[in-house]
């Protein structure tokens, strides 16, 4: 499924790209040469006008995308247990104080004590898809993982255990 | 005491002046620039307070201020904009052209200042000013909408023009001979194109000379080559405004972009040194005479913007309310109206010409900006509406007559 977006220069400013969504709407994201961004969404009865713009700096601009980036792979990753009756996908957050930090992945145990199964960990701007044993964990790590409601509940205590 | 004396405390107290009324203008949201002319005017030959020992700096600063203000407008522009906008709004820049300068020159005919005077009205009326209309658009918030571009396309095509413009002007300025007049243009015209094609193409190595991250080194390097260059266009007449203009457009990247952090604050500084300059050299007992042809001058070549604008932005698809925010944004004309009729009035072609534009652009810098705005009223937007009714019913009668 491909996505129309288009570009057009703002000579002396930077470049503007539209995007168009499925629903026909039109959101402008104007990038200016210093590194900022502004995000624009149009006058649905004057098209050409803008109605209004978010100005975002380099930084925000990428935790944005970071943040839309991550809603569209977790959506698909949910999509997962749509058919299958009693499979979750769930993330959750490394706790700081986690005896698990620091440490590879491996060391839960997860799959056997829980029975759930760790698909993914997103680390800032990286995502780590299909995570090996060897696998060390940070922090502020965001896992994720599918398994039943049971599995995912016992998951989430298994990583809460502080360290001893 | 000295003359330098005197010249610290005139240009001192000049530029604190300036300061004061560029923030009185900020405030009401208004371009800087009619301040310094007026400025300019108030302390002139003729004016209530004439200056006596630095007009030597303020000739050298003003001359300053048109290579500063071009290698400007040159680093904003990267080669590949310059290209891609011949390619995209050539048919654009060709309507504005004819639109904006046949006014100016049929205006100095209808006058009787003959054809030279008619080549440099042309060039008075036909170019709208970048550096004001950025600052509108971006004020206003405009900078995301769909019609931008193409006034921006319009703007860029004017400035590339008149890299081809200034030269043919200086040479026929002059008062050469025939032959002689064609072959400085074709030699001028030439010299253009070829460092034009170069710049676009090997822009690249003459960025490679300077070091991007060694602020001091990185100014004087540019600032020097960009002198440099515009006082050679300058002895082979093709002026000194394309000079510079030509070095910016061959910078690029990382040194271009710090060179056009660095050089801002000089040009803002020698730019507004430059409109008070303008200011000082025109008399302002010749304005009387010459108010009411710049008024209609101001009213014909506003409208005819406006329709450059409308038309270019329908070509484009741009709805009813979008072309008309397109011709009213191009309105402004400022520094190449200021530098053509300078390089006119230095040469001697028509003394008049200076105060003409000098009261022709101080009318659409003002009103420009405040007509820009009626697009935003509510007023106007109404207006779109009921138009956008009528022709909708048009539209439907029409249908409904048909078979």
């Amino acid at each position: 499924m491909g996505v129309r977006i288009e570009k057009i220069d703002l000579p002396g400013f930077g470049v503007r790209h539209d995007v168009v969504t499925q629903a026909g709407q039109h959101i402008g994201v104007l990038s200016y040469r210093d590194g900022h961004r502004e995000v624009a969404l149009y006058d649905p009865e004057d098209p050409d006008a803008i109605l209004g713009s978010v100005p975002l700096t380099g930084d925000e601009a990428a935790a944005l995308s970071d943040l839309l980036g991550h809603a569209a792979l977790l959506s698909q990753l949910s999509g997962l247990g749509n058919g299958t009756i009693g499979l979750y996908t769930e993330q959750l957050v490394l706790p700081a104080d986690s005896r698990f930090l620091d440490r590879p992945l491996g060391d839960t145990q997860a799959r056997t004590q829980t029975g759930t199964s760790i698909v993914a960990i997103l680390r800032g701007k990286d995502v780590i898809p299909s995570p090996t044993p060897s696998e060390v964990l940070r922090m502020d790590d965001l896992i994720v993982a599918v398994g039943t409601r049971e599995g995912l509940d016992k998951l989430d205590k298994l990583l809460a255990h502080s360290q001893v | 005491m000295h003359d330098e004396t005197w010249m610290l405390i005139e240009v001192g107290a000049l530029l604190l002046g300036l300061s004061l009324l560029g923030r009185l203008a900020i405030k009401f949201g208004q371009s800087p620039i009619p301040l310094y002319m007026t400025a300019g005017l108030v302390f002139g030959a003729g004016g209530i307070l004439p200056l006596q020992a630095s007009t030597d700096f303020l000739s050298s600063g003003a001359e300053l201020g048109v290579v500063l203000l071009l290698v400007m407008l040159g680093l904003e522009y990267s080669p590949t904009e310059l290209v891609g906008n011949l390619k995209s709004s050539a048919r654009a820049g060709i309507w504005d052209g004819l639109l904006n300068a046949i006014p100016g020159a049929v205006f100095a005919l209808l006058l009787g200042w003959g054809p030279v005077a008619a080549l440099a009205m042309a060039g008075v009326t036909w170019v709208s000013s970048s550096g004001v209309i950025a600052k509108v658009l971006r004020d206003l918030g405009r900078l995301g909408n769909r019609e931008t571009p193409i006034v921006l396309s319009v703007l860029v095509l004017e400035d590339l023009a008149m890299a081809f413009y200034l030269p043919i002007l200086s040479a026929v300025v002059i008062g050469a001979s025939l032959m002689q007049g064609a072959i400085t243009v074709a030699i001028a015209v030439g010299s253009v194109s070829i460092v034009l094609y170069l710049a676009v193409r090997h822009g690249k190595k003459l960025s490679r000379i300077f070091h991007s991250e060694q602020p001091e080194t990185l100014l004087m390097g540019v600032l020097g080559l960009t002198m440099l260059v515009a006082g050679l266009a300058s002895e082979v007449q093709v002026s000194a405004a394309v000079g510079a203009f030509l070095v910016g457009i061959a910078l690029s990247g990382q040194v271009a972009h710090n060179a056009e952090k660095l050089l801002a604050p000089l040009r803002d500084l020698f730019a507004a040194i430059f409109f008070v300059f303008f200011g000082l050299t025109t008399n302002p007992a010749d304005i009387p005479e010459v108010f009411f042809p710049a008024l209609i001058l101001a009213v014909v070549t506003m409208s005819t913007k406006v329709l450059t604008g409308y038309l270019a932005a329908k070509r484009a698809g741009i709805g009813r309310p979008g072309r008309w925010r397109t011709g009213l944004a191009l309105m402004p004309r400022g520094e190449f109206t200021v530098i053509i009729a300078g390089l006119a009035v230095s040469a001697g072609v028509q003394p008049l010409i200076a105060p003409l534009a000098a009261t022709y652009m101080l009318i659409t810098v003002i009103s420009g900006p405040i007509l820009a705005r009626v697009t935003d009223t509510a007023w106007f937007k109404k207006q779109m509406k009921a138009a956008a009714k009528r022709e909708d019913a048009l539209a439907g009668s029409s249908t409904s007559v048909a078979p």
